[in-house]
């Protein structure tokens, strides 16, 4: 049972860092525009130029 | 229009040299709106950066200062095919907008402790009946422990703080019984931890916090929304001035941008923008949208005029008084205040179940505890069953009960043309026994229509349309709208305050007063019979025939009316017009309750009376006459024409020409109350089975974390059928809006 104390931080850290990058998108405006952000993706304006 | 409008004052000014405008745009309807708007103004000359945001239909526009002119990005917009309007983002949004951000982060924050505490708990609950030690049991609830006091602390906020404000004003809310239960769970649990017990509630804690969480976001996001839509809809309205300069140089402005004591130029044709007195000039004025009355009122030097009249054939100059100077203004304002303070608080159905479960479920705590010291177990079993109690009937299910259902039938609303201003609005929707409807601009199209068009042959009434299409007269627009195709004829003149005049192929067409057009026998055999119609003449070389313009009711009027009252709904009307101007349309609706000449003092008495007959009256009015008798009705609705004051005050707002939203809106709230009510008993059976249970002691974290689940996911499961609302709205009114079409134009009569 010793690999717990590896394993139980780890996952902990892995949730932690999930947290993080959420909150990070959250104070980056990503969430501002939801339904743009779906429709933006099909923009295809990165081919012609 | 080419004329430039002058929108400095929209313009935010930054330090690097740039320059940052804010619009709200109309008229986007796929996703190909984006790479057209953006792309299209970025090809301008100076436009560092075009954002559109598709989802509040918002622009935001940088230049690098001194290059482009505001207006031309409005122009430029304009030939792309969109209408744009500055918008000034209003503090209440920015507080909604900030309040959301900081529930989602407190519920990310409760999500990620209620995963990894379950991850620890589900390890324990498997091990306790296999072969878990108590050591490595004592480690797992330790680490919950640290996830979970630091989670509850951040996370239980919104609770924490709306639990205090409520007993700092002595009263009690959902939030007690939460804030109390889960804080006692919490403090139970981390004792248990250090006597190395078996079971401990981290987990129901956080999950509890995370269920409340989503209820309150989704609560929050609605709210949000709609103030969203309200912020867009006052941007669109928002309207322009000619503001006369020092040297006598007219400049289109917006409104805003206006002071009291500038001179404004107000040309035949315009709707007035501000109120203000005349200093030069005389003409009529339509002051329906601000008395409901319909016949005009001439206006000359020293006159007080409102904003909404409608100027017709004569050009004014007027000072701007500061707004609610006027006395009819003042009136209003004096009623509104009034009738404000008089309307009884509404209670929301989830206070009034907060307020009966609180002192319940404590009382049930306390019992359980005495009972069990009583029948001779310890102090600790007692406490810890009471406490089970408490997290059991924490009203996780009765938090989200509401909510959910709030979300999905606005959702049904918005796609109904209606917007609710006001969260509560739902509510006293569904309970609405009487509809109170103003006449003038809410049973009535607001603007002018052609009341005979069908007894017109159709091609001199294409050719009198196009001919009206070079007028400016406010009559000459009701005859353009019926014209097939928007051109003009070219060589159209305007001899004012008479009609106008083209020749077209050799034929002198005319469109106006009947004497100017030699039809005044033909307006003579009409003229008497109907005071409320407004006669227009068109001759066409030596053909001679009249057009009827006037109010005309909204084309499914007479259907929604039967349909409401098919509901069981009273209608009435309640107008400032003439009883004359009235009778006709309440015999048109089959109305058979309605006054005209009513004063905004009269119509709210009259709205007081249903309300002390134990009426629950809903009042859709538009005028600014109206706007007291919407503040002390039960619940009000306006259309989006309405006045600004009025709107202000009414709790829901429709769009476009059909009154069909008012049934929409009544036949949602009514679907949605019931859900409401239905989820409220699922809350409530799930409450009668699981208090016994964690009477006895038989509550476990186990079957705590699965009841608590099971119910908030039945609860949001039964208010997703609200989804199908608007289908079953549509089907109820679908006949009857089929039958309308049938109804000729002409029922204005």
């Amino acid at each position: 049972m010793e690999v717990l104390i590896y394993l139980v931080p780890t996952a902990l850290l892995l949730g932690l860092s999930g947290l993080a990058a959420f909150l990070w998108s959250l104070k980056n405006g990503q969430y501002d525009d939801v339904e743009g952000a779906a429709l933006r993706m099909l923009r295809d304006d990165d081919i012609t130029k | 229009m080419p004329e430039a409008l002058d929108l400095s004052i929209f313009v935010k000014r930054q330090d690097d040299g740039t320059a940052h405008l804010d619009l709200a745009i109309e008229g986007i309807d796929c996703a190909a709106c984006i790479d057209e708007i953006e792309g299209g103004l970025c090809r301008l000359d100076g436009i560092l950066d075009a954002r559109l945001n598709y989802t509040t239909h918002r622009l935001a526009v940088q230049w690098q200062d001194g290059t482009v002119t505001p207006s031309a990005v409005v122009q430029e917009l304009q030939r792309l095919g969109y209408r744009a309007h500055p918008y000034q983002s209003r503090l209440v949004e920015e507080e909604e907008t900030r309040r959301s951000q900081w529930l989602l982060k407190c519920l990310a924050v409760a999500g990620f402790a209620s995963m990894n505490i379950m991850l620890l708990a589900v390890s324990v609950w498997s091990g306790n009946v296999t072969d878990i030690t108590p050591e490595t049991r004592d480690f797992f609830h330790w680490l919950a422990a640290f996830i979970a006091m630091p989670a509850v602390a951040y996370a239980g906020q919104p609770f924490f703080r709306s639990a205090i404000g409520a007993l700092k004003a002595k009263r009690t809310n959902m939030d007690v019984p939460i804030t109390i239960g889960i804080l006692l769970a919490l403090i139970m649990s981390v004792v248990e931890t250090i006597n190395h017990a078996e079971h401990t509630y981290f987990d129901s804690v956080v999950m509890l916090l995370f269920f409340l969480l989503c209820g309150r976001y989704l609560d929050q996001a609605m709210r949000r929304r709609t103030r969203a839509v309200a912020g867009n809809l006052a941007a669109l309205k928002a309207e322009v001035a000619h503001r006369l300069d020092d040297n006598g140089e007219a400049v289109l402005v917006p409104t805003a941008a206006l002071n009291p004591g500038d001179r404004v130029l107000i040309r035949p044709g315009e709707r007035i923008a501000v109120d203000g007195i005349v200093i030069a000039g005389s003409s009529e004025l339509d002051e329906s949208l601000v008395t409901g009355e319909t016949i005009r009122r001439s206006a000359a030097s020293g006159d007080a005029v409102y904003a909404g009249s409608m100027n017709y054939d004569g050009t004014l100059t007027l000072q701007v008084t500061a707004a609610g100077k006027g006395t009819l203004l003042d009136e209003v304002e004096r009623l509104l205040e009034t009738a404000a303070a008089a309307k009884s608080r509404y209670v929301q159905l989830a206070d009034k179940v907060a307020r009966g479960y609180a002192p319940v479920v404590h009382l049930t705590a306390a019992l359980t505890a005495i009972i069990w010291i009583a029948f001779g177990a310890s102090v600790h079993d007692a406490i810890i069953t009471a406490v089970a109690v408490l997290i059991i009937t924490c009203p996780c299910a009765l938090a989200l009960a509401v909510p959910v259902v709030q979300v999905v039938a606005s959702g049904a609303l918005f796609r109904s043309n209606v917007f609710l201003n006001s969260g509560d609005a739902l509510e006293r929707l569904a309970s609405t026994d009487t509809i109170v409807f103003d006449k003038t601009g809410t049973l009535t199209l607001p603007e002018m229509r052609v009341v005979n068009a069908g007894a017109i042959r159709p091609d001199l009434l294409e050719a009198a349309a196009k001919l009206a299409l070079s007028s400016h007269h406010p009559l000459a627009a009701a005859v353009a709208q019926e014209s097939k195709e928007h051109r003009p004829y070219e060589e159209a003149t305007e001899v004012t305050g008479q009609g106008v005049k083209a020749v077209v192929h050799g034929v002198e067409l005319r469109l106006g007063s009947p004497a100017f057009c030699g039809a005044v026998d033909l307006a003579a055999a009409i003229a008497n019979k109907d005071a409320d119609v407004s006669l227009i003449a068109f001759a066409c070389g030596h053909e001679r025939t009249l057009l009827l313009v006037r109010q005309a009711l909204r084309p499914d009027a007479v259907a929604s009316v039967k349909a409401l009252q098919d509901l069981g709904v009273d209608c009435r009307i309640l107008s400032g017009d003439r009883p004359e101007a009235v009778a006709p349309i309440a015999a048109a609706l089959g109305i058979r309750d309605w006054r005209g000449a009513a004063k905004p003092a009269d119509k709210i008495a009259a709205i007081e009376a249903l309300k002390v007959q134990g009426r629950k009256v809903l009042m859709v009015g538009d005028g600014l006459n109206d706007a007291p008798a919407l503040a002390s009705a039960d619940v009000s609705m306006s259309p989006i024409t309405a006045a600004d004051i009025t709107q202000a005050q009414a709790d829901a707002v429709f769009l476009g020409d059909r009154l069909s939203p008012v049934l929409d809106a009544l036949t949602i709230a009514r679907r949605a109350r019931a859900l409401m009510r239905q989820n409220l008993m699922i809350a409530l059976v799930y409450n009668l089975i699981a208090v016994p249970l964690a009477f006895m002691g038989y509550v476990t974290p186990l079957i705590a974390a699965l009841a608590m689940s099971g119910s908030s996911s039945l609860v949001t499961l039964n208010a997703l059928r609200a989804r199908s609302m608007k289908a079953k709205a549509l089907s109820e009114t679908s006949m009857p809006t089929n039958a309308t079409s049938a109804v000729p134009a002409l029922q204005g009569a």
